[in-house]
């Protein structure tokens, strides 16, 4: 092999001392190529003796291998150099955000009635909906509050230009859809009624005249008032976490009879109102065409947005409306 | 209804306990403690004060300087921003050290460079009553009053616990001191009675003095009457007056001042007239007559309607506006000397529709409407004026005069305890049932283990068995009832159609959307302004002009808060909205056509990109042939709209929002817009998400350009492509548009690319060629549109 000792070292020499791609393509050419001087001595093996072919072969392979990996391993280096260039110009501070993509926000109410949907339906209820606007009968009287009843001016009603005077107006809670769901359906009924409700109240930092309530009716046989304050309790325990206890207080509507507040315990041990609650008050019943000594039930409702606003400690509930983007994606 | 505990223990003395779980019990009987206050507290170092000067600060204008001699004859000067008395008053006046019931610590301080020694009180900064205007100036003829005095011995009182209630509807007795104490020495387990009003009666006979007659007796159930003559109108006694205060009523003179204490010691509203004012002393109750009017006691002119109560005198002369509020003409005045006291009962409903007309709410209104009581209290309510007037010195006429109406009838009610025992879920016998309702004064006998019940006169809105069941509920506790669980047969879910409306949330935020509700009011012009048609439903009774109309677009409210957004340099805007609009019933339904609509509204993008959102929401939903036509939209740019149709069907709108409108709501860079009936949409048959192989083969493209008049529309031409290409045809994509020097006036160059693939087998060139030529051959068949060589 010392015959090529020398051929081998230029060539690892010119390998070694190529500086980019081209140089070694073009020295790898010169040692390696079939104008190389390892190519004329192959084609010289044919002239050899017989005998001495195999050794003179395979000593021209070894010397070929070796200045192969010469080039080889180079090579590799140049390979690496450029890309540690590439990557020395391209490198970038990732430690920003760049804020060209974002998901988008539901906004505070619809996580909140979405949470509140999903409780009930796996309680075992549905979920109904009904129109805005009502009329007389399905906001009042199929309530069980005839005109002149002194509940009607609790509820602060808007009215809609439509119809006689104060026959057409925003419902000013989510009842309506209770009575439209009683008068379209035969018990068993498993239901809350979540939506937009409308009251004459100013906007300031905790009343809107658009608000959000989500109501719950049951009617079935032998439905109690254990079952109603049993379904609160669960209800609230799904809700809040299963360290928040639950109360009924005697109170009034005149759509439920026995009526009650619920209110939900505070960490510090107080009690704060949640909603009203009752048992379905025959009259109701009879007025959606279900017999009341037959069925009975016990309904429910709460605001939505004062529950978001106690929540997220929002010291202004109008913000709920603004739509500020500052807002929305808060949450 | 505020009650003070020691009002309370006149009718059960035996009351006991902290104020605190006194209150708790109160709200468990339906008698919801919304405030509780500790009377008398707070008041040590508050001392009488004598006004000896008063002059401005040199350098504040609200506020003056005044000096008091605080008993020690020196003048001490005190700051005050009340300007209302006058040198020689006493005032209280709250010392250094001391602190106020609301927790106020007086010290030292200088105003604007004056020292202030204290502080002049009004009655609400001592928690006498809710009065702030100004500071409390004592009477100056009695002897207690003299400075120095602590405050709460010149005024009598002591300690006591005010608990201020919230009194349902259904609860008209409540809504007084006897009846709030009557559910506590219930659920106490104490004695109630009332106590003894015993008064010498005059030697004139009533009935020489005063007649009575209901006209209507379907308004007035009963009308008593009694009279007190030599009576000297003047200043109420200390005790009586202290006692209004705390309730929040203020002292007017002994004759009124009496009046309003025994309608809230009794519940039972009663009015007092000068006698000399009412001609032979004749009343008589009648409706109004149409257009009738009276000037009543708060010095306003009031026409009535028919269906108004009035109280006439002989001459037929309205007096008074029954159960409302008395005339002007009769009223007590400084020169009353003989009183005639009316208690009644009126019929609820004609109360309450009168109140409600006359928007006039008054402390007797309230109970009159919720139903007063209509048996023995009337007469002891007359006996209490009586008494309490021939305590001031007048002298009582002997008699009451009165006439009855129609009475409630109250037969007795049949009471199932079975019935009850399954509505509230407990298991008690009849006698406990009895027990609870003889408590709070129900006449209950057991008969064949249920229950007959006389229901008190002094609970006018309880009727039924129902109405008794909530008695029995409330006097068990309802805290008592054990709890339990309905069992439901039918698992819950949500309906297909709020699945997929919270589906549209979930895409559309994941593209970047923030939600927005605003309300769903608008303002007049807001329609306008956006282009739209101004035919809106409106108000009968908005809070605001600015919210009167209800909308019939999302746009307008859309705007706002893009333009809200904007004013704040918020940027980056994508915004939806899922929310109701309205419009007048199409087929003269009272209700309007209410529908719920999805809108989209993408700030500072091309048109392009709502396009592109529109057909994710479609793949994603499968929303069957979902299709644009393009054409002029009100509220879009004229160039750049289309609307929206899905299933054949128009379904909303896109496009680019008019600059004209931008303009007007004040609004930077341009908007896309989509507005879709999101009711229509979803609650139609969507298609179904179904298994297309994915095909192993390799595919070929064909570009294609055609010269498109600008009347024949992009999707047109891609339509027709797709369907020459049939079920080869996986891609067709416009990938260049361009009008220009080399194209016709009107006419613009599309370019499509389209991909061609078998899901079996690699398409041979001829294949495709002879797709390029089916698909060409289609286009300039079926439109204007030719193949741009």
């Amino acid at each position: 092999m010392s015959q090529y000792q020398k051929l081998v070292d230029e060539a690892q020499g010119a390998a070694e001392s190529s500086q980019n791609t081209e140089d070694l393509v073009a020295a790898r050419n010169k040692f390696l190529g079939k104008k190389s001087q390892l190519s004329e001595a192959k084609k010289g093996l044919g002239q050899l003796q017989k005998n001495e072919r195999a050794a003179a072969g395979k000593e021209l392979n070894e010397v070929r291998v070796l200045i192969e990996e010469a080039f080889e391993q180079r090579e590799i280096v140049i390979q690496e150099e450029v890309w540690n260039r590439q990557f020395e110009s391209e490198r970038l501070d990732l430690t920003e955000q760049f804020e060209n993509l974002r998901r988008g926000h539901l906004h505070l109410i619809t996580q909140a009635r979405d949470h509140l949907e999903d409780v009930f339906v796996g309680m075992g209820f549905t979920v109904a909906e009904g129109p805005e606007v009502e009329t007389a009968w399905y906001n009042f009287e199929a309530l069980n509050i005839p005109d002149w009843h002194p509940a009607r001016g609790n509820f602060d009603t808007i009215f809609v230009n439509l119809g006689d005077p104060e026959e057409v107006m925003l419902r000013s809670h989510t009842s309506p859809v209770q009575v439209r769901t009683m008068e379209n359906h035969q018990p068993p009924i498993f239901i809350v009624a979540p939506g937009r409700t409308f009251r004459t109240d100013n906007a300031d930092a905790t009343h809107l005249p658009a608000f959000n309530q989500i109501e719950g009716l049951v009617i079935d046989k032998g439905i109690t008032m254990g079952d109603l304050a049993g379904t609160i309790d669960s209800f609230v325990q799904a809700f809040f976490g299963s360290e928040v206890k639950s109360r009924l207080r005697p109170s009034y509507f005149p759509f439920t009879e026995p009526s009650a507040e619920f209110d939900i315990s505070r960490p510090d041990g107080s009690w704060l109102e949640l909603g009203g609650c009752g048992m379905v008050h025959p009259n109701v019943l009879a007025n959606c065409g279900i017999d009341p000594e037959e069925w009975q039930g016990f309904a429910f409702g709460f605001g939505i947005d004062r529950l978001v606003a106690m929540r997220f400690e929002l010291d202004d509930i109008r913000e709920l409306v603004v739509n500020d983007a500052r807002f929305l994606r808060q949450f | 209804m505020k009650v003070l505990l020691s009002w309370l223990k006149e009718f059960a003395p035996d009351i006991e306990g902290d104020p605190i779980s006194l209150g708790e019990r109160l709200s468990h009987l339906g008698l919801a403690v919304e405030e509780m206050s500790m009377l008398g507290e707070g008041l040590s170092g508050v001392v009488v004060g004598r006004i000896l000067d008063l002059r401005p600060h040199p350098d504040a204008e609200r506020i003056q300087l005044v000096d008091v001699d605080l008993g020690d004859g020196n003048a001490t000067q005190i700051c005050c921003g009340a300007f209302n008395m006058e040198v020689g008053d006493l005032i209280p006046v709250a010392t250094i050290g001391s602190t106020l019931p609301d927790g106020m610590e007086i010290s030292q301080r200088k105003l604007r460079g004056q020292l202030s020694n204290g502080m002049c009180c009004s009655p609400a900064e001592l928690g006498l009553g809710d009065d702030h205007d100004g500071i409390m100036i004592l009477p100056a003829d009695e002897k207690s009053y003299s400075s120095g005095v602590p405050i709460s011995e010149a005024l009598g009182i002591k300690p006591d616990v005010l608990w201020d209630l919230e009194v349902n509807a259904n609860r008209p007795d409540a809504m007084s001191i006897a009846g709030v104490a009557r559910d506590l020495a219930a659920s106490l387990g104490i004695p109630f009675s009332y106590p003894n009003y015993d008064f010498l009666e005059g030697s004139a006979k009533l009935t020489d003095l005063a007649t009575v007659e209901i006209i209507d007796p379907t308004l007035c159930g009963r009308f008593a009457v009694r009279a007190a003559a030599g009576v000297s109108i003047g200043e109420s006694p200390r005790w009586i007056q202290n006692r209004l205060l705390s309730l929040g009523m203020r002292p007017i003179n002994n004759v009124v001042d009496i009046s309003n204490y025994v309608m809230l010691e009794l519940g039972q509203p009663n009015h007092t007239y000068d006698l000399a004012k009412v001609p032979e002393g004749h009343l008589s109750i009648r409706r109004a007559l149409e257009g009738e009017t009276i000037t009543t006691l708060d010095g306003e002119g009031r026409s009535l309607i028919v269906e108004d109560g009035v109280i006439a005198n002989i001459r037929g002369e309205a007096i008074g506006i029954a159960g409302v509020m008395g005339g002007l003409s009769t009223e007590i005045s400084e020169e009353t000397t003989d009183v005639l006291i009316e208690v009644a009962w009126w019929d609820p409903p004609s109360i309450s529709r009168t109140v409600k007309r006359l928007n006039l709410m008054s402390e007797a209104s309230i109970r009159f409407r919720r139903g007063a009581d209509y048996g023995e209290n009337i007469e002891r309510a007359l006996e209490r004026i009586a008494y309490l007037l021939s305590d001031g010195g007048a002298e009582i006429a002997s008699g009451v005069v009165q006439d009855t109406g129609s009475l409630p009838s109250r037969d007795s009610v049949k009471v199932r305890t079975d019935k009850i025992n399954n509505l509230i879920g407990v298991d008690l016998a009849a006698k406990d049932m009895k027990s609870y309702l003889d408590s709070i004064g129900f006449g209950v006998s057991i008969k064949k283990g249920d229950l007959a019940v006389e229901i008190p006169t002094w609970r006018w809105d309880t009727k039924t068995e129902t109405d008794i069941s909530e008695e029995i509920a409330r006097m068990f506790g309802y805290e008592k009832i054990k709890r339990t669980v309905p069992k439901g047969t039918a698992p819950g879910a949500l309906s297909q159609y709020q699945k997929n409306r919270r589906r549209v949330r979930e895409i559309l935020v994941g593209v970047g959307c923030d939600e927005t509700m605003p309300m769903p009011f608008l303002a007049p012009g807001d329609l306008r302004s956006a282009g739209l048609a101004e035919e809106a439903i409106s108000l009968t009774n908005p809070l605001v002009q600015e919210e009167s109309l209800l909308r019939t677009s999302l746009l307008p409210g859309q705007l706002k808060v893009i333009a809200h957004n904007q004013s704040h340099r918020v940027d980056d805007l994508r915004f939806f909205e899922i929310g109701h609009v309205f419009s007048v019933s199409a087929d003269g339904g009272l209700l309007p056509d209410e529908r719920e609509h999805l809108s989209v509204a993408l700030v500072g993008v091309h048109v392009s990109e709502i396009v592109d959102l529109l057909y994710v929401l479609g793949n994603e939903l499968e929303l069957p042939n979902l299709q644009l036509a393009s054409g002029e939209v009100p509220g879009m740019h004229p160039g750049r709209a289309a609307e929206i149709l899905i299933a054949g069907k128009i379904s909303g709108y896109i496009g680019e929002v008019d600059p004209r409108v931008l303009t007007s709501y004040g609004i930077d860079g341009r908007v896309a817009w989509l507005e879709l009936n999101l009711g229509k949409v979803l609650s139609g048959p969507l298609g179904k998400k179904s298994y297309r192989n994915v095909s192993k083969y390799p595919s070929s493209d064909v570009d294609l350009a055609f010269d498109v008049p600008e009347s024949v529309s992009s999707a047109t031409i891609s339509g027709y492509i797709r369907k020459a290409g049939g079920d080869l045809l996986q891609q067709v994509k416009l990938f260049d548009m361009y009008s220009g020097d080399s194209m016709e006036d009107g006419h613009r160059s599309l370019a499509y690319r389209l991909r061609f693939q078998a899901p079996d087998r690699t398409l041979t060139d001829d294949e495709v060629s002879a797709l390029r030529a089916q698909c060409i051959q289609m286009v300039e068949k079926k439109t204007d549109a030719r193949l741009r060589i």
